[in-house]
């Protein structure tokens, strides 16, 4: 192919990309520090203390906006400039502009937190925040679209790499997503009311929400693995044409995909036909860019013997895969009759943002860190190792608890006697749920304990390259 | 402006979207597996990643 010779890393804007990672990294213990306690909160209420700052209402905003926004938002910041820079052989298109997208999303961060522990509150699924913070959220937002569109038009390649397709759907999507679903009538400095009213609300909710998890959760991670799995495995991607074909089908397909989420509801019955339809269709694509992205390994499967980061990569994938597979059959009407309301909606989604969103994340980071601090390899192999298990299990754990405490959930809520009355009081579903609860929230220390162990690590390799800075290649003083 | 209500109608406008979605998907298919010199220069793009190093 045509390419031309790309820059010195000396040359490339790091340090932006550097502040990212580590907020990536602290959000992410932090948020799911909030979302092992909600978890808690659930199993053993008397947690809530009576305190309405940390009850289940308030903190669980808190928890979404730490790992999703914070935590991934973090990650996709510093690997989308990390990756651009990288394939279009180019500096960011300004720095002061990239540095401003950092503490601007980190200040919307913080305030969307605050706001939520003070309950103000929109109330909108992933978007709770009030005007202010959308605006402000909205300019930065803008910033980023310009300094990574930016840049890839100053590229010195001919071509745009895959990666840079899935980053630029994700961040014009996510404006587009962020603009429409928070118009609203301001009333005061923190209560707005939205432009939308009844099925239509319901339905711009859901639309946003749903491309949330499409374009913020799916696209943006999935130009995350066009770059992190082939340089991890040394081999490019298994089929370039085919990740054309993934690209075009995906981002196509989400946009519809919402009204999934309001069947039986409201909303007109061709509308959530419509919403399954295309549900359906997903699993196409979906299962196209995961086997695109575990086929890279043909060949070189020993690979996953010794490298822990790989394996969190390629068991990433294959969460995704179970994901998406599940989504689909999630959105059939009849299915849906069943789980929707229930834990197993929570399960599903904990599949995919555990199992493959944060993995995706932990093993791109881990690629990622020893090349921005110029050490070599990470601090500890073994802590990736031990990492890569207690993740695994609590994932496991989690999604395991939520399939069972979701499905008797439902069959409980459904169960008549003879008579024809409900069988089951709603307390009684709690009841039964308990066990169920607890396992969720062991899970979740599963996983945050490994996420603690990320940080030490991460910290240690950075306090290697400090103390020899430059090296070029420290080697790590622990396997 | 009489011709636009013709839009209006589900069994008009479902037909002619699922022709352009149809006629778009086996576009991007012909685009992309249409030719063996396009594909090999759409595979050779693969190895970007590697070229940084």
């Amino acid at each position: 192919m045509a390419s031309v010779g790309v820059a010195s890393a000396g040359q490339y804007n790091y340090d932006v990309v550097r502040k990212f990672t580590i907020l990536a990294l602290i959000w992410g213990a932090v948020g799911m520090l909030v979302g092992v306690i909600i978890a808690s909160e659930l199993a053993w209420p008397v947690i809530n203390m009576d305190l309405p700052w940390i009850t289940f209402g308030r903190l669980r905003p808190v928890h979404t906006g730490a790992v999703i926004f914070g935590f991934g938002g973090c990650a996709l910041f510093a690997t989308s400039y990390y990756v651009v820079q990288r394939t279009c052989g180019v500096r960011l298109l300004s720095d002061g502009m990239a540095s401003f997208t950092f503490w601007g999303y980190q200040l919307c961060i913080v305030l969307a937190a605050l706001g939520d522990v003070l309950g103000f509150s929109q109330g909108r699924e992933y978007a709770e925040m009030e005007w202010p913070t959308d605006l402000l959220i909205a300019v930065v937002w803008v910033t980023y679209a310009i300094v990574f569109i930016g840049t890839v038009f100053k590229r010195k390649q001919p071509h745009i790499y895959v990666a840079n397709w899935f980053y630029m759907a994700f961040i014009l999507a996510v404006a587009l997503l962020h603009i429409f679903n928070n118009l609203a009538v301001p009333v005061s400095l923190t209560k707005s009311y939205p432009v939308f009213s009844g099925a239509q609300d319901a339905m711009v909710q859901w639309w946003y929400g749903h491309n949330a998890v499409g374009f913020f959760l799916t696209a943006a991670f999935l130009g995350m693995m066009y770059y992190f799995v082939p340089k991890q495995a040394g081999r490019p991607i298994y089929s370039y044409r085919l990740s054309i074909v993934h690209f075009w089908a995906l981002i196509f397909m989400y946009m519809w995909a919402g009204p999934h989420h309001l069947h039986w509801t409201a909303l007109p019955d061709w509308v959530s036909t419509m919403g399954a339809t295309f549900s359906i269709m997903l699993l196409m694509p979906s299962w196209g860019g995961m086997i695109n992205g575990i086929m890279t390994m043909s060949g070189a499967w020993d690979k996953l013997r010794t490298d822990p980061i790989l394996r969190f990569l390629i068991v990433s994938l294959s969460f995704y895969g179970m994901s998406t597979f599940e989504g689909p059959m999630m959105s059939l009407k009849d299915v849906n009759a069943l789980s929707h309301y229930t834990d197993w909606t929570v399960g599903h989604v904990h599949s995919g943002a555990l199992g493959f969103v944060a993995m995706l994340t932990f093993g791109s980071l881990y690629h990622l860190v020893p090349k921005l601090w110029d050490t070599g390899k990470m601090y500890s192999t073994k802590l990736i190792t031990v990492h890569f298990w207690l993740a695994t299990i609590g994932t496991l754990l989690y999604i395991t608890a939520m399939w069972i405490s979701g499905i008797m959930q439902g069959l409980m809520w459904r169960a008549y006697d003879d008579f024809g009355n409900l069988q089951y009081s709603f307390a009684e579903t709690v009841a039964a749920m308990h066990p169920y609860f607890a396992m969720r929230a062991l899970g979740g220390v599963f996983f945050l304990t490994g996420m603690v162990l990320m940080v030490y690590n991460v910290f240690m390799t950075i306090g290697q390259a400090k103390s020899a800075p430059a090296s070029g290649n420290l080697a790590a003083n622990a396997a | 402006m009489e011709w636009l209500m013709w839009f209006t109608k589900f069994e008009n406008t479902k037909p002619l979207s699922l022709l352009l979605f149809l006629i778009s998907f086996c576009a991007i298919l012909w685009y992309v597996f249409g030719s063996k010199k396009r594909s090999d220069r759409l595979e050779s793009y693969k190895n970007m990643p590697f070229h940084e190093d």
